[in-house]
């Protein structure tokens, strides 16, 4: 009987407080006129986190679960000693990119969920090595999250370069929202900046503040897992995925506070709120927010003279609703959405390489290329 | 307003929370925790999963009548073609990389909520003993 009572009670609560989302104005559509096709290109792969391409057209392919892939001539490839993986929840081998100038360095980034420092648990680390007879050589962690915890939520870790050769990458908040994200003396839902050999630049904004992660560039994130550089301006945007509800879009400026989770457009996944506002003063508004959520992975802005419709566009893997999410940005404002290859599966991520074609990686499934079919 | 709702919670909370625990419901209890940090965000809070993505676990025959193919999903991970329900599920669950006695607390959760009812409590021991 107390146990109905309390049970009524809690329901009643939940009622009472039921958050009234208000839905992303503008609503995704399926395309009409679509003359786009995919091409399997690397076929069979689980998880494929992040993929980098190589001067010769071969793709580095990260697995979740901790393999690292060469995809040469048609052919997989293992690459030996990658980097000291621990796969928990959402944490694995995650994203990996080129140092901008690679013919020349030769420098492969990597971030991944990483037990260093003999605490239980992990954190999200960035490192970088080169690729020698297919073997990882020259490895070094630049930056490692601490402390370690067996949480599985939140690893963020994209990477991305600006012009000026600087290394930014995201760390969720860790599954714990309500400590890290906030306070820049924690790591966790930040994005971080750092010189391409690890290093603190000496203008980042939280270079002088006592007791500061100095590598941090903006915090109040909650789990950013695209990023990329605009095209054009070269700034650094990234999204992120909000709870229920609440994914956004965000263009990351020096020490600026994105709000995550004193102000949201998501609720608890249970329906429950955890803040009742939106908007403060100090507290950065996203570009766009998805009610309801896409869960948002990996980010592209299209300048590739391939795809000439497409220009300026943005493009979202969704992995819940299984497409490619095209939004169409005139003056930092989104004014359309398409649902582009519904249902093909958990699309992980999506990349503009060198060679001007987009390449979409999709869970289950492997890494498909968009053609565009002139007609 | 939300000061009453505290007290009440409290109120009809606190002689439950003092009741001793046993084993099973301890079980449970650190089974839940694990379920909103590692399985929520695909099978959703009330187990409902989402349609034709992710399967359910409330009230998922898969799930009751399967317990040994259950933990091995959980421990190594699942693929392939799935049928729960009656409905086909061709999907991917990546390993979770849960220890073992964290597999049983999770199970013991799942297959006592969202009106599952398990009373056959699932052990360490059990969990070690799933191979691939
Ligand atoms: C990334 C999404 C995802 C997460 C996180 C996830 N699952 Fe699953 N789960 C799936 C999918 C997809 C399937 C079906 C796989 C297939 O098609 O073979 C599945 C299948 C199952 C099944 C068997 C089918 C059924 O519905 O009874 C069980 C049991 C299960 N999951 C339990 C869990 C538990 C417990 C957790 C947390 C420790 C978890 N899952 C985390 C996606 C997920």
């Amino acid at each position: 009987m107390r146990k109905s009572i309390s049970l009524l009670t809690l329901i009643l609560i939940t009622c009472a407080t039921c958050a009234q989302q208000t839905e992303s104005e503008i609503k995704a559509e399926s395309p009409v006129d679509f003359h786009y096709t995919t091409e399997l290109i690397v076929p069979e792969l689980n998880i494929p986190w992040g993929m980098a391409f190589l001067p010769d057209n071969s793709i580095l392919i990260t697995e979740k679960s901790g393999e690292l892939i060469l995809f040469k001539d048609n052919k997989k490839t293992i690459i030996q000693n990658p980097p000291n993986v621990y796969v928990r929840g959402q944490g694995g081998l995650l994203d990996i990119a080129l140092h901008p100038d690679y013919e020349n360095t030769g420098w492969i980034y990597m971030s991944y969920a990483s037990s260093e420092d003999h605490e239980e648990g992990g954190n999200t680390a960035l490192a970088r090595a080169k690729l020698n007879n297919n073997t990882l050589v020259d490895f070094e962690v630049l930056y490692k999250a601490e402390p370690n915890t067996k949480k599985g939520q939140h690893w963020g870790s994209r990477i991305s370069f600006d012009n000026d050769g600087h290394i930014y990458f995201s760390i969720g908040d860790r599954g714990n929202r309500d400590e890290n994200p906030q306070d820049i003396t924690k790591d966790g839902g930040k994005i971080y900046r750092l010189n391409d050999d690890g290093s603190i630049p000496s203008d980042n904004p939280f270079i002088n503040t006592q007791n500061a992660k100095k590598a941090i560039y903006s915090y109040g994130h909650r789990n950013p897992q695209g990023m990329t550089k605009h095209p054009v301006t070269g700034a650094i945007y990234v999204n992120e995925h909000g709870p229920k509800g609440g994914d956004e879009i965000n263009i990351i400026a020096k020490g600026k506070n994105y709000g995550w989770p004193v102000i949201s457009y998501g609720i608890n996944y249970n329906g429950t709120p955890f803040t009742d506002i939106t908007e403060r003063e100090g507290m950065e508004q996203p570009l766009f927010y998805w009610v309801p959520s896409i869960a948002p992975c990996g980010f592209v802005i299209v300048n590739s003279n391939f795809y000439p419709e497409w220009r300026g566009n943005f493009l979202v893997g969704s992995l819940k609703f299984q497409y490619l999410e095209r939004l169409v940005v005139e003056n930092n404002q989104v004014i359309k959405r398409e649902k582009l290859f519904e249902h093909i599966g958990r699309v992980r991520n999506i990349k503009q390489a060198p060679n001007g074609y987009l390449y979409m990686a999709v869970e289950g499934q492997g890494i498909f290329k968009i053609i565009p079919n002139q007609n | 307003m939300k000061l009453y709702y505290t007290l009440i919670i409290i109120l009809t909370g606190l002689p439950l929370a003092l009741q001793a625990q046993s084993p099973l419901e301890k079980s449970i209890k650190r089974g839940s925790d694990l379920y909103e940090d590692f399985c929520v965000s695909c099978h959703m809070s009330y187990g409902q999963g989402i349609p034709n993505v992710y399967p359910p676990l409330a009230k998922s025959d898969f799930l009751m009548q399967n317990r040994k193919a259950s933990i091995k999903a959980i421990k190594y991970g699942q693929t392939g073609e799935i049928v729960v329900n009656n409905k086909p599920y061709i999907g991917y669950m990546a390993p979770p990389g849960l220890s073992d006695d964290e597999i049983a607390d999770v199970m013991n959760y799942i297959t006592n909520t969202w009106g599952n009812k398990n009373t056959k409590m699932i052990t360490e021991e059990e969990v070690s003993l799933v191979e691939k």
